[in-house]
């Protein structure tokens, strides 16, 4: 099972990389971010095994952490992203 | 629950030799360890974090070069480098399924072709240190970035010094997460040696389980840094 | 071992301090108490350097002009005095002393999850405080302790460098002691401690560790982002080089103002343990109290920009701070009302923690709601960086952390020494310092509203504020005499007390049913709880709590 994340894995990057090439405009940065994520979850969902976890604390840590630094992102582009209004 | 005769009175003969005297049971001991290491990794999280809050406030605000200053990195150096990483966990999963059936051989062999994959992440990453340095992209006095295309805008230039904060950003984070495989080499070495010595069993492999972590981290962040950085604007 | 009345010696019982002897035995202890009395001792020592320096700059102050130091000196003083004060003495002296010391009992377990990662965090705090030591004796710093740039990056000829990496040594310190408090409370509950059942001390220190995991490590990465822009002249921060010197703020206030819960939240879990001791009662609202500490820490990484309504960032984004930033408030006020309802037809006693937690009370309650002043952006405008935020401030850490740290050391010396302090000296020391304390501030909100800008050697253009400068020194004066107080009786106690009994007080929680002071592995046999927190009616009616064990 392992193996086939593997392939996954790096199926995704030949993907991405081969995608940088072909002009999607702004999809460009979506669309390589989004297989990066899938990328990562499967990471972390199978190879770190949050997956099998008979606990939920793991979990929230994980959501925890991602909560906060969505945070850091999202509330700075608050600032950033309005500059410019009126 | 826990044997009362277990805490507290050392019964030799009763608990396992790897059992630290604070903790009640083995299992105690083993969450404790995997909760430590991912609240840790929330830490690195958070650390990263910070310079992807950074990188993505700039690549908004300097597209146009950011898009140059990352066409002049070697995309295809850095596609290497990411499969690398995702081959190098592939054998960091296997050490510790080695280490639950008790495959020695295997346990080390993996542990081996992890810190080789490693080391070659670290090669390229060389690799390409180097040719930075001899382009002139290294930021601080003898940087110069001039008369380099907009990918898209041939007749406009990048302006050098929105170019010399990407190349800060490239080399601080890059930097860093090497920094990090660095260690994470120190760290197998050392599983490497414990592993030699027999020390993991199927019923102890702890410090092989969180190094696993510790290294499938490393591999998600330059996930998210290989498209970050190398991929901005690559259409011809 | 006998549970001993007070007429047995305490050197002839074995405990943690008399179990080894020599300085080896202290540098290399993995016991959490010995780590606990090492950080109280080296963040006592920065306490002392953080206040001369406030010594110093009320000095500076008496008159307006700048006439004892130089504005250049004067600019390195307040900017020591604040890293110093915050990174070296606030941040961890609550958590560090009496959290190390008291987590693992209060849970009942025989240490923290990771012992010696606990000894390597003091190491970390050691190393950073020594580097931050060499860099004020070399020519010091005088960025602010805001470290705001491009002064700090391209400007200034101070060690900027050299401070920012003390700090962030400093900040893993701290790291590594909350996520060993968070492993300890998931993993390390002796049987029936449960989530309920935990004393609030606990879970006000659980909220503070989720803050110093999530929010140090990127001051962490700010710092050490200014130090490489300042070794080697780049822009990520100078607007000349195409960097916005807002990001920096950004970045160090996402951490700095989690801080300020961070120095906050345990002290309020002292307070809880106080009061619900000295009014004999249950603390009104546990669970309220309970989720509010983690409200705040969540909440409290919400609002960081409204340290920055006035640099530039977007109005929209300083509205949404704003209202947020009155959001953080309602767990605070949910305490205090708490804390007020538990004094309700409670039994009170007014022994020096109880003393120390009314002053609390009062002084958090007013520095929180000019808080709200300043969340305000139209008041905000006129009062920021000047003295009335210097006094909100220092309302809320001294007049609030500092006054729980002296009160939770007043109500567990007995526990930590084995020895009792003289109490008439404990209350006369806390009325000293709740008197100088209003003294020296008060007159700073007041100076603040009139005008009077912050970081500012020399005032002469204003004259008419050196009467209420000179309050506010005199008033200093008084607070320190108040500090000094208990640092030079608790040293006599240690000789010269009276021994304590187990439990002094006939307070509630596990930590009181061990010995005075506790053995080295704090319980003989792994407790197993059956009771609720705060049983204070069981207590008072005589019924001795049995430590029930296992086996």
């Amino acid at each position: 099972m392992y193996f086939s994340v593997w392939a996954a894995l790096l199926l995704g990057t030949f993907i991405t990389y081969k995608v940088a090439y072909i002009d999607l405009g702004r999809f460009n940065a979506a669309v390589a971010l989004t297989i990066a994520t899938i990328k990562a979850l499967l990471v972390a969902l199978f190879f770190m095994h949050i997956k099998g976890a008979h606990e939920k604390l793991l979990k929230l840590v994980v959501i925890s952490t991602l909560f906060f630094l969505f945070i850091l992102l999202v509330l700075s582009m608050a600032d950033y992203g309005t500059r410019t209004w009126s | 629950m826990s044997d009362s005769t277990v805490v507290g009175l050392h019964h030799e003969e009763q608990h396992h030799p790897e059992l630290l005297h604070h903790f009640a049971e083995p299992q105690q001991q083993r969450d404790a360890a995997s909760l430590g290491m991912w609240i840790f990794l929330g830490t690195e999280v958070m650390f990263f974090g910070g310079l992807f809050c950074a990188y993505l406030i700039y690549r908004r605000w300097y597209f146009g070069d950011f898009g140059a200053a990352s066409k002049s990195i070697d995309a295809t150096l850095g596609a290497t480098n990411t499969a690398v990483l995702i081959c190098s966990s592939l054998t960091v999963v296997l050490a510790v399924w080695a280490a639950q059936i008790a495959r020695r051989t295997l346990l080390i062999g993996s542990l081996v072709i992890t810190m080789l994959l490693g080391m070659v992440f670290l090669g390229i990453k060389g690799k390409e240190y180097k040719d930075k340095f001899e382009e002139h992209h290294v930021p601080g006095a003898s940087f110069s970035f001039d008369h380099v295309a907009i990918p898209g805008h041939p007749d406009q230039y990048a302006n050098p010094r929105h170019a010399e904060i990407f190349f800060a950003l490239y080399f601080i984070m890059t930097g860093l997460h090497a920094l990090h495989m660095i260690i994470g080499l120190g760290l197998f070495a050392w599983l490497l040696y414990m592993a030699w010595k027999g020390r993991f069993t199927p019923e102890y492999h702890t410090p092989i389980e969180i190094g696993g972590l510790y290294w499938h981290f490393v591999d998600i962040v330059w996930i998210y840094l290989f498209p970050l950085l190398y991929l901005i604007d690559r259409h011809p | 071992m006998s549970m001993a009345t007070t007429t047995i010696q305490p050197v002839e019982r074995e405990n943690y301090l008399n179990k080894e002897y020599g300085v080896g035995s202290w540098l290399f202890t993995t016991d959490h108490k010995r780590i606990a009395l090492l950080y109280l001792i080296s963040i006592t020592f920065f306490f002392f350097i953080g206040g001369f320096f406030a010594l110093i700059i009320r000095l500076e102050l008496l008159t307006p002009a700048s006439d004892l130091v130089q504005p250049d000196t004067y600019n390195k003083l307040f900017t020591m005095h604040g890293m110093v004060m915050v990174f070296f003495f606030l941040v961890p002296s609550i958590p560090a002393t009496l959290g190390n010391f008291l987590v693992p009992m209060m849970i009942g377990a025989k240490d923290l999850a990771f012992p010696r990662i606990n000894l390597l965090s003091w190491y970390l705090y050691i190393i950073g405080g020594l580097m931050m030591l060499h860099c004020m004796l070399t020519g010091g710093v005088d960025t602010g302790w805001t470290f705001y740039t491009p002064f700090s990056t391209a400007y200034s000829n101070t060690k900027v460098v050299e401070a920012g990496l003390a700090i962030f040594v400093a900040g893993f310190s701290s790291i590594l002691t909350g996520l060993n408090f968070v492993v300890s409370i998931h993993r390390m509950r002796a049987p029936g401690m449960t989530w309920s059942r935990l004393p609030l001390f606990i879970w006000a220190h659980y909220a503070t560790s989720i803050i110093q995991i999530l929010g140090t490590p990127v001051i962490a990465i700010t710092l050490l982002l200014v130090a490489v822009e300042r070794t080697l002249h780049l822009g990520i921060f100078d607007p000349k080089l195409g960097g916005d010197p807002l990001l920096f703020q950004h970045l160090f206030w996402f951490y700095s103002h989690p801080a300020v819960y961070i120095m906050i939240l345990p002290s309020m879990g002292v307070i809880s343990e106080v009061i619900a001791c000295f009014a004999r009662k249950r603390i009104f609202g546990y669970s309220f109290v309970a989720f509010s500490s983690i409200a705040i820490a969540v909440f409290g990484f919400l609002v960081w920009a409204h340290h920055m309504f006035v640099a530039g960032i977007s109005i929209y984004a300083a509205l949404v701070f704003s209202i947020l930033s009155y959001a953080v408030a309602v767990p605070s006020a949910v305490k205090v009302f708490n804390w007020t309802a538990t004094l309700y037809k409670g039994s009170i006693h007014y022994d020096a923690p109880m003393l120390y937690a009314f002053g609390f009370i009062g002084l958090f309650t007013m520095g929180g709601l000019t808080g709200l002043f300043l969340a305000a952006l139209g008041i905000d405008v006129h009062v920021t960086d000047t003295y009335f935020v210097i006094a909100h401030f220092h309302y809320i850490m001294v007049g609030g952390a500092l006054m729980g740290y002296l009160g939770g050391l007043h109500f567990w010396w007995p526990k930590i020494s084995g020895r009792l302090y003289p109490e008439s000296w404990a209350r006369l020391a806390a009325l000293i310092v709740f008197l100088g304390f209003n003294l020296t501030f008060f007159p700073q909100f007041v100076l603040g509203y009139l005008g009077m800008p912050r970081r500012y050697a020399d005032y002469s253009h204003m004259p008419e504020f050196q009467v209420l400068n000179v309050l506010s020194t005199a008033g200093a004066t008084v607070l320190g005499v108040g500090y000094l107080l208990p640092m030079l009786y608790f040293l006599w106690s240690m000789r010269y007390g009276k021994p304590a009994p187990d439990n002094p007080w006939n307070a509630a929680g596990l930590e009181w049913m061990t010995s005075s002071p506790p053995t080295t592995f704090n319980f003989e046999e792994e407790p197993v709880v059956t009771w609720e927190a705060y049983n204070y009616d069981e207590l008072d009616r005589g019924h001795k709590q049995e430590v029930k064990v296992v086996g």
